[in-house]
């Protein structure tokens, strides 16, 4: 299969990015100043993300469509205000996760960010659960730039006037180029920051105003360090087909409302909630310098194997090793003590609290 | 004169007297990224030709060190493993990983020459 690029690839180039593939694409994992610093420095100023690759699902409709994709979301639409984005799921009938999203209601019907390496599958699912009704579009013209960190709006309001009534979770309708682009207040690194739909024939001009204005390129290694410190998950590894998102300590994104109502897995959840799981995603910290990474077996002090890692990395902020991933129910509990078994060696660590850097959203105006 | 030679794990090798002193190349750094961690092989250990003898774990990836040849661990850099960072800024010189009291100087005429590594390297990639 050929491997496609994103509108950005030569300023990628230019930049000295190490291009890796990823999810069929041609992407930066890092540019010369390497993950260390492009996580600092995202945390301290502001980085600029490429995640053209991930899925722009538009689907247009009006109240109809609201209530039919309450039959897919375990998310109460209804309610969701115009230009309002809410994280959610896309489930089969076990609750396992075929992917996680965003979706934001737009003028038009609804915006779905999908993960790269699911979007033709959740396409394909989305389109046949909604039986020909609507008209769904995954946009291939249209690239996604995040802008994150706490310089992430004055470094935007160089570029785009007037994002100041912008909240957390909350998107617009912008101009730039007099062409229509549309920015929400969002962003998988845990600091303020913007995920700004637009089309590809402008995105490098875009993107070129805002490095211009104080930013810089990050590649998807330190998005990787950054999204891991704020505890959230990465679809694959994290959170699977395997798990719901009951397990994966999600629970929060189910509305209350919709509890009774019923969606792919509707039952299987309702009964997660009511009596509990046998897996939990926690965090762990392990007590030495040693890094646990994705499939590092854990055991607990009586030597019994009781859940595994999911994800593993050094993090720049907390400068300690952290993880995530699954224990058995009865281990989940804060402080309580691990092992890990890192080549060959039992390793201590502890059941921690997520996220292991604090996040720094901008709720309120 | 001391001697500097490399093998194919990149590593690098200096031999004083019947001393060699063991680290990891500019090379291999550069295709690692930022280093994080570091573990060495225990002092008064023997370690065989080719064998793990440590791990250095980069933010992507963790990675064996080999040593390219068999011998006693005398002494470790204990600086690399408090400051693994060190070990991107000065790969080739301060930040040795460990080093071994030789058993068999011939396994040092299997090793590369500097020119011949530069080549090596060059060819393996990215």
């Amino acid at each position: 299969m050929e491997i496609k690029e994103t509108s950005l690839i030569n300023l990628h180039k230019s930049h000295g990015a190490k291009l890796v593939e990823f999810a069929g694409y041609s992407m930066p994992i890092q540019y010369q100043d390497g993950i260390l610093n492009e996580h600092k420095f995202t945390r301290a100023n502001c980085g600029v993300f490429d995640v053209s690759h991930m899925g722009q699902l538009f689907i247009n409709g009006g109240d109809d469509l609201t209530k039919d994709l309450e039959k897919i979301f375990p998310i109460d639409l209804q309610s969701l205000k115009k230009n309002q984005s809410k994280y959610s799921f896309l489930m089969n009938d076990n609750g396992g996760i075929y992917d996680d999203l965003i979706i934001t209601k737009i003028n038009k019907g609804y915006l779905i960010i999908l993960n790269a390496a699911c979007k033709n599958n959740d396409f394909k699912i989305i389109k046949e659960k909604l039986n020909g009704k609507y008209q769904l579009e995954l946009r291939e013209n249209l690239s996604l730039i995040a802008l994150q960190g706490p310089g992430a709006k004055n470094v935007l309001e160089k570029v785009i006037s007037e994002i100041d009534d912008l909240r957390f979770m909350h998107g617009g309708d912008f101009k730039f180029n007099n062409l229509d682009i549309y920015i929400t207040r969002s962003g998988y690194t845990g600091e303020d920051g913007f995920e700004i739909s637009i089309p590809n024939e402008i995105a490098e001009k875009f993107t070129k105003a805002l490095l211009d204005n104080g930013s810089k390129l990050i590649g998807l290694g330190a998005r990787d360090t950054l999204r891991l410190e704020a505890g959230l998950c990465l679809y694959g590894n994290d959170i699977n087909i395997e798990t719901t998102p009951i397990e994966a300590n999600l629970k929060w994104a189910i509305s209350k409302k919709r509890i009774d109502d019923k969606y792919p897995g509707s039952e299987i959840i309702k009964k997660q909630i009511q009596s509990g799981v046998k897996k939990l995603r926690v965090g762990i910290k392990p007590d030495t310098k040693v890094i646990a990474r994705a499939n590092t077996k854990i055991f607990s002090e009586n030597n019994k194997e009781i859940g595994k890692v999911t994800s593993g990395t050094f993090g720049p902020s907390v400068d300690h090793p952290i993880s995530m991933g699954y224990v058995e129910n009865d281990y989940s509990s804060l402080n309580t003590k691990i092992f890990l078994e890192i080549r060959g060696k039992k390793v201590s660590a502890n059941i921690c609290k997520l996220p292991f850097y604090q996040k720094n959203y901008v709720k309120e105006i | 004169m001391s001697e500097v030679k490399f093998s194919k794990e990149h590593e690098w090798i200096k031999l004083e007297g019947d001393v060699a002193t063991i680290g990891i190349t500019k090379h291999a750094t550069e295709m690692l990224g930022d280093i994080v961690f570091a573990e060495l092989p225990e002092k008064g250990s023997n370690v065989e030709k080719d064998g793990t003898a440590g791990v250095v774990e980069s933010t992507k990836a963790a990675s064996d060190v080999y040593t390219p040849v068999s011998g006693e661990v005398v002494d470790t850099n204990q600086a690399i493993v408090d400051d693994p960072a060190k070990i991107n800024q000065d790969p080739e010189g301060s930040a040795w990983f460990f080093k071994l009291k030789m058993k068999d100087m011939s396994e040092m005429n299997s090793l590369m020459n500097k020119d011949e590594y530069d080549k090596f390297a060059k060819e393996s990639g990215s």
